[in-house]
């Protein structure tokens, strides 16, 4: 009746799992109640969970990430505590099985569940509001691409309580992640979790990608975009082209585990190295889907903060896409010990180090936007200037590793696991904060508190470089990753120094969750009354924040790059343009089909993880009629009537005359 | 959902770049067109690979032949790839396409060739089990 699920799958014998599954219940439980008290469900669902609207999607991807932040820092400052402990004589306190599912948890819920959220959350909210119009091409497409990552998610999560979580590391490489291997249900959970997310971010990026290059503002050319809605697309380009790589990738993993082929066993003509050649052409673009984006903020950052356009416009997107091109070119680097020969792994050596140069025009660009500009040091610009300084030198490392004999004694070591955690904390992590600060009063009305924005930043740069940098050096004295157990009394003091750095982290972390606290509480005092809080340059600052459901009541007509700074100036000098001629509006009508699938795909996902057949049959049945429902619907849009239009914009076009433009005619 | 349907609607200079105008897809005729060329092709290609007929080491080039033919069909008949200025982003979306699937299959083969002239192939290594 349920397959291999049995009392065995709740882990009761081993208390840490046992009672971190028991707090998570615990909380969700605790907060599913207040929700049920307070009577907010009819408003959770009406407004949030049936929403289409790009800006909601954008905010519920974020929230998504930054849960799963927290899930990722807890698995990783376990790690780093226990390896504070377990050398010599000391075991430290996690088992090795216990470990080994700790560290291939936190690579794969930081990637695909909290980096990969935030990212696609920022594009969603962002992008639609500087290309000036008012969604995304496929609005309830986009509801199903967030609840099918949702329904990743949840599924990951559930490996805590009921099963085990994989044992592989965070890419699962055969033959160990084969049935022979890995016999339980932890590999499992790995495929199908990541099979439904990565089937909602395939989604994702089809329609940002269908957004920009089809529904642009009047005027809106390619060369007049944002360049963040130019690194958008490079990014969504690459999930277009990398991720049904990745899908086939596990699908022939799932193959091999359920049906007994064997595509990368031992035996029967199977290759283990084609699964790591092509889960690596994934993985290398994958990086850049991630970082492309927070330099898209940082260019954005960067120009608002120093009061001047970007330098270097052209060239930044040239740069964006030769690094979109360029990153399909790469993926050897990451397996040059593989037994390529010195031909090959000369090729994508080189190849790597040429990526080095876009980056490179990148850096300039920024560090020329801000030479000669009136730079001000608020919470997005520190983030900035603290990527510029911490990702050059994750870069370095990179093209270090690039030599194919550097790699040869770098490979698999603790050098390595700096490196990653250098480019992408200091890169994607980063931009993702910056972003966040950047846009939180667009999306909510109110800005974040400034004290505690800047005390989380410092406490993670601080932090970043006392738990990575020593990661550097016993990583050249030869420790390798994914260790549970030392004995060289070498190490010791750097990893306990590693243990501080995580420890400031947290103090990060923590000054983030209390500054968004403490921003909600005084959110009076904080509110952005202007809509135009930095004195932005692009279009999304001249919608209202939060902006109404329709962004635009007239879709803006753009007249050269930085579109808003030109309408400001003009504005400044001949007065707000008069007013446009309202007309309705029709909106795509919120609806329930994202959530209704990724319910029947948690509940076939989680009967595939276990073998309950009936229970698959029931899920993939309710997801196919969920589509003919769908499709059959007869109504998807509304009027908002042009009456409402006029009198939201009216009120804008007031509070622009009388509050925005004088505060900004003012000499400074 | 298509796309042009919450632009709003109104003087017509609430248009964005891009959006389709009129009619976006072309006649039923086309799409026959396109269906007799398919079979053909296929129907072709299972004669050539049954007949006597034709040099048999020709056979398999014939048969990639067919398959390219194919290939152009589909994008010509069935995904309205033309040469028109209104065609651009499919023209540079299926190139991009080609690339990377040029950069991806060229590239396996070079490497996974390369990797089982360096080492033993797979299928002369033991079970890992009997290496102890």
């Amino acid at each position: 009746m349920f397959g291999k699920l049995t009392w065995d799958a709740i882990p009761f014998n081993e208390p840490i799992p046992l009672i971190s599954a028991l707090a998570v219940v615990l909380l969700v439980g605790a907060v599913l109640g207040w929700i049920t008290v307070k009577g907010h469900w009819p408003y959770l669902w009406r407004e949030w969970i049936t929403s289409v609207d790009h800006k909601r999607i954008g905010v519920m991807y974020c929230l998504l990430g930054f849960l799963m932040l927290l899930r990722g820092f807890a698995d990783a400052i376990m790690m780093r505590s226990h390896l504070a402990l377990a050398h010599g004589a000391g075991q430290g306190y996690l088992p090795p099985d216990h470990y080994d599912q700790i560290f291939s948890a936190h690579g794969t819920i930081m990637i695909f569940f909290t980096a990969m959220p935030f990212v696609v959350g920022l594009m969603n909210f962002v992008v639609p509001l500087q290309l000036g119009i008012r969604d995304v091409a496929f609005p309830t497409f986009n509801s199903v691409s967030l609840w099918l990552t949702a329904s990743g998610v949840l599924l990951i999560n559930a490996s805590l309580v009921i099963g085990n979580f994989a044992r592989t590391g965070w890419l699962a490489y055969p033959p160990l992640s084969e049935l022979k291997f890995s016999p339980d249900v932890g590999v499992d959970y790995y495929l199908w979790a990541l099979q439904i997310a990565g089937i909602g971010t395939l989604l994702a990026g089809i329609n940002l990608v269908t957004t920009i290059l089809k529904m642009r503002a009047p005027g809106m050319g390619y060369t007049r975009m944002p360049v963040f809605c130019w690194t958008a697309l490079a990014a969504n380009l690459l999930i277009v082209a990398a991720f049904p790589v990745l899908t086939a990738t596990f699908a022939m993993l799932l193959l091999d585990r359920y049906l007994g082929f064997h595509f990368f066993t031992n035996e029967a003509g199977g290759n283990a190295m084609m699964y790591v050649n092509l889960i690596w052409i994934w993985g290398h673009p994958e990086v850049y889907i991630l970082a492309l984006p927070a330099f898209g903020v940082f260019s954005e950052v960067v120009s608002t903060f120093s009061g001047k356009p970007l330098f270097g416009y052209r060239s930044m997107i040239l740069a964006t896409m030769a690094i979109c091109i360029l990153s399909f070119m790469v993926w050897l680097h990451h397996f040059f010990t593989m037994g390529a020969g010195a031909d090959v792994n000369a090729f994508f050596g080189f190849a790597t180090m040429i990526i080095a140069v876009p980056t490179g025009v990148k850096v300039y660009n920024w560090l020329f936007t801000m030479y000669g500009g009136r730079v001000r040091f608020e919470t997005p610009m520190l983030w900035a200037i603290g990527f510029m300084v911490t990702f050059v030198i994750g870069g370095m490392t990179g093209v270090l590793m690039a030599v194919p004999p550097a790699d040869f004694v770098l490979h698999n070591s603790l050098f390595l696991v700096a490196h990653f955690h250098n480019v992408v904390i200091g890169g994607t992590l980063f931009g993702i904060f910056a972003g966040y600060t950047f846009w939180f009063p667009k999306a909510f009305g109110f800005r974040l508190h400034e004290g505690w924005g800047k005390a989380a930043f410092w406490c993670w740069l601080v932090g970043f470089y006392l738990a990575f940098m020593p990661l550097y050096v016993v990583g050249l004295m030869g420790m390798t990753r994914r260790m549970q157990h030392y004995d060289n009394p070498a190490w010791v003091a750097w990893l306990q120094l590693a243990m501080v750095g995580a420890g400031v982290i947290l103090c990060g972390i923590l000054c983030q969750v209390v500054q968004l606290v403490v921003s909600i509480r005084r959110r009076e005092a904080l509110r952005d009354v202007t809509g135009d809080p930095w004195d932005g340059r692009s279009l999304e600052w001249s919608t209202p924040s939060p902006p109404p459901l329709f962004n635009y009541a007239v879709m803006p007509n753009v007249e050269g790059e930085e579109a808003y700074w030109g309408i400001k100036q003009r504005a400044l000098r001949d007065g707000l343009a008069p007013e446009p001629r309202y007309a309705a509006i029709e909106m795509p009508r919120n609806s329930p089909t994202g959530f209704v699938t990724a319910f029947f795909s948690t509940v076939t996902g989680f009967a595939l993880i276990w073998h309950i057949w009936w229970m698959v049959i029931a899920g993939l049945l309710g997801a196919f009629a969920t589509f003919v429902w769908f499709a059959w619907r007869d109504e998807d849009e509304f009027e908002i009537p042009a009456d409402e239009v006029a009198r939201i914009d009216r009120e804008r076009r007031r509070v622009r005359q009388d509050v925005l433009l004088p505060s900004l005619g003012r000499p400074a | 959902m298509t796309v042009e349907s919450h632009t709003g609607r109104g003087d017509g200079g609430d248009a964005a770049p891009g959006e389709e105008r009129g009619r976006v897809l072309p006649s039923l005729g086309v799409y026959l067109i396109g269906l007799v060329f398919a079979l053909g092709l296929t129907a072709t290609a299972f004669w050539v690979a049954q007949t006597h007929l034709l040099w048999a080491p020709g056979i398999p080039i014939g048969l990639c032949v067919l398959a390219i033919a194919q290939m152009g069909v589909h994008l010509v008949f069935f995904l309205h790839i033309t040469t028109g200025p209104d065609n651009t982003n499919n023209v540079l979306a299926l190139a991009f396409g080609v690339l990377i699937v040029f950069l991806v299959v060229a590239g396996s083969l070079w490497i996974m060739a390369n990797l089982n002239h360096n080492m033993m192939p797979m299928d002369q290594l033991t079970n890992l089990h009997l290496q102890h």
